[in-house]
């Protein structure tokens, strides 16, 4: 598989810089914001929008270089550009669409997408689900050497999402091309890509595999964006284990986590992490937090119910079981192991 | 009972205006007939003047569409230094008096004029001839044609133009497969306004090129100059004039709405774009 290197580029945008390095050498996510600077990332790749430093290189090609002044046109870079609202060509068919490139013939994408049956339709007849996959046969027929994909599932309603999701994670395992993707959701690029970076105004603050992220947040900033419910308080007493921290509101929480220094600390805790009960638990959860529901979300089979400043994931199966209703005191419990300590103190 | 009278009002004042819109031509209908149309179309005058008009009409046009388009595109999709100046000086036309825009062509490309030597060196004399009825047409109607090319252009969606150039097509390719086609609806609005302005284009042409019948006299010129002396081959002139306009304004009306189908389409269901 081809790898394709952005090495030190700078794009200055409206209000920051963005500054990247970045190896791409299977299905990448890069995470963030709206305005982080995400798309811009992918333009730069593509030769749509061109840096200010640095270099771009796919294998043994250069596709940009500031200090040698090489920079590809969009057109001799083979790239497969994805974009948010698909870009189909609202006056050709499906089939026209797909042979713009005229690198091979449609069939064969028709084919593989699913998509022969409307292949004399136009772009404004399709639905969501089915426009996406018009635009990622016509990427593919480009026969690029990466994939480049643009908020993929942010065009589509909640229900379509999961099936597209679905054929994306497989299209995805079986490419034999880099990829990579941005999204403003981190589900989504945990489901997608085995590596995942977090862009936050122009900067990569931290990378690595999903897993890797959620169980070592770096800050606050992307604790909360992995779906971390963010805690803040005073360590008042520290054990041989574990340390004690009074949130602002007087609980007192108990963490494992390693903490630098006497300061105020950020505990990212995580929805799947804390259990939900009618009565007080008699269990090993060392922490637990007493208070009314104020709110239940539910999300599929799955079910946030939102006590105090935290937010729990449970099955729905568990909320019927449990008959929680909006409104009603309940306890949320969770293990100090459960906490993590998120450098600093932040928002 | 206030508000039936405001409404009542109201619709008064707007029979009022569109009478006043409409008599002119009901004017005309009443005292023509497609009888003594047809009879004045044989007379020389009329038959010379439609001649004249529809000769530097269309090679007036065909050379707006040749040099407007890639002038609106540039406007459309460039921002440099000046541009809003090219703006202005597309827009000039437009507001110019016409009798000015004569003096104007007169002083630029007549015998003594600016470029007057350099042409008469080349053998060429514009004032007066055939071309300056061209020369005066493209003059006056560019404008029309090239600030509706602007915004057509404009409306593309840059997505679309990105996304051919990612599928491996160059700027020529991208411009002829997917700009023109999307931006068709709208040009040929822009070229129905301009033609219609340059049929009716009267003052900056009798100054230029002066009205010799069979030569420079076109149909808005012959009708100043016949209806004093036949009124029924004015009123003939125009009954035709006012057919031509009526069926440019129906192109103009279509083209619009072609253009607005895919795009508006594409803008509703595909979501607003982001360019974060």
């Amino acid at each position: 598989m081809a790898t394709v290197t952005l090495e030190q580029v700078t794009v200055p945008l409206r209000t920051f810089e963005l500054r990247l390095s970045l190896a791409v050498d299977s299905t990448v996510a890069l995470i963030g914001p709206s305005g982080a600077g995400k798309s811009t990332v992918l333009n730069t790749i593509a030769g749509l929008a061109k840096p200010a430093s640095g270099s771009i290189r796919c294998d043994g090609k250069t596709w940009f270089d500031a200090e040698r002044r090489i920079c590809l046109r969009p057109e001799e870079r083979r790239v497969g550009l994805v974009f948010q609202d698909y870009a189909l060509f609202p006056h050709l068919t499906v089939r026209q669409n797909i042979e713009y490139a005229r690198r091979s013939s449609a069939d064969a994408y028709l084919d593989r997408f699913g998509i022969g049956h409307l292949e004399h339709a136009r772009p404004g007849s399709l639905s969501g689900g089915e426009r996406q996959r018009v635009a990622l046969a016509r990427a593919l027929a480009r026969d690029p050497e990466i994939l480049l994909l643009d908020e993929p599932l942010s065009a589509l309603d909640a229900h379509t999402k999961i099936d597209v999701r679905a054929e994306l994670q497989q299209l995805l395992a079986e490419l034999e091309i880099p990829a990579l993707l941005v999204t403003h959701d981190f589900e989504d690029a945990a489901a997608l890509a085995g590596e995942v970076g977090v862009l936050v105004e122009g900067q990569l603050r931290q990378s690595g595999s999903p897993a890797d992220l959620v169980a070592q947040p770096a800050d606050p900033f992307v604790a909360s964006f992995t779906g971390a419910n963010l805690l803040q308080g005073q360590p008042v007493w520290a054990g041989a284990n574990t340390t004690g921290v009074r949130l602002e509101d007087g609980t007192l929480i108990s963490t494992s986590g390693d903490r630098n220094g006497d300061g105020p600390v950020t505990l990212a805790v995580y929805p799947w992490d804390i259990t939900i009960s009618r009565t007080h638990p008699d269990d090993s959860a060392m922490n637990v937090v007493a208070g009314a529901i104020t709110a239940i979300t539910e999300l599929g089979n799955r079910a946030r119910v939102t006590i105090g400043p935290l937010s729990a994931e449970i099955t729905v199966d568990s909320l019927r079981r449990l008959g929680l209703e909006h409104g009603e005191r309940a306890y949320a419990s969770f293990k100090a192991t459960g906490t993590r300590v998120v450098a600093g103190r932040g928002g | 009972m206030r508000r039936a009278i405001g409404f009542g009002l109201l619709v008064a004042i707007a029979m009022l205006a569109l009478a006043f819109l409409a008599l002119p031509i009901v004017g005309i209908f009443v005292h023509t007939s497609p009888g003594k149309v047809l009879h004045q179309l044989s007379n020389p005058v009329v038959k010379d003047a439609f001649v004249v008009s529809l000769k530097t009409s269309l090679i007036a046009q065909a050379l707006i569409l040749l040099f407007g388009t890639p002038t609106a595109y540039l406007l459309a999709t460039r921002r440099f230094p000046g541009h809003s100046l090219a703006i202005t000086l597309v827009e000039l036309p437009l507001v110019l008096p016409p009798a000015v825009a004569g003096i104007g062509l007169l002083t630029a490309l007549g015998t003594q004029g600016l470029l007057g030597s350099s042409l008469s060196a080349l053998g060429v004399t514009i004032p007066f001839t055939q071309t300056a009825v061209t020369v005066a047409v493209a003059y006056v109607a560019s404008p029309l044609y090239i600030r509706q090319a602007i915004a057509t252009f404009e409306a593309t969606d840059p997505q679309l133009t990105a996304a051919s150039r990612t599928l491996g097509a160059g700027p020529m390719r991208t411009f002829f497969r997917v700009v023109l086609p999307l931006a068709r609806g709208g040009l040929i609005a822009g070229l129905a306004l301009s033609f219609a302005r340059g049929l009716g284009e009267f003052g900056a042409t009798i100054m230029f090129a002066g009205s010799l019948q069979g030569v420079t006299q076109t149909v808005p010129l012959a009708i100043y100059s016949e209806f004093d002396q036949s009124f029924d081959a004015a009123l003939a002139m125009s009954g035709v004039l006012v057919l031509i306009s009526a069926a440019l304004l129906l192109t103009l009306r279509i083209g619009l709405s072609w253009q607005r189908s895919p795009s508006s389409r594409s803008l509703s269901l595909f979501g607003l774009s982001s360019s974060a």
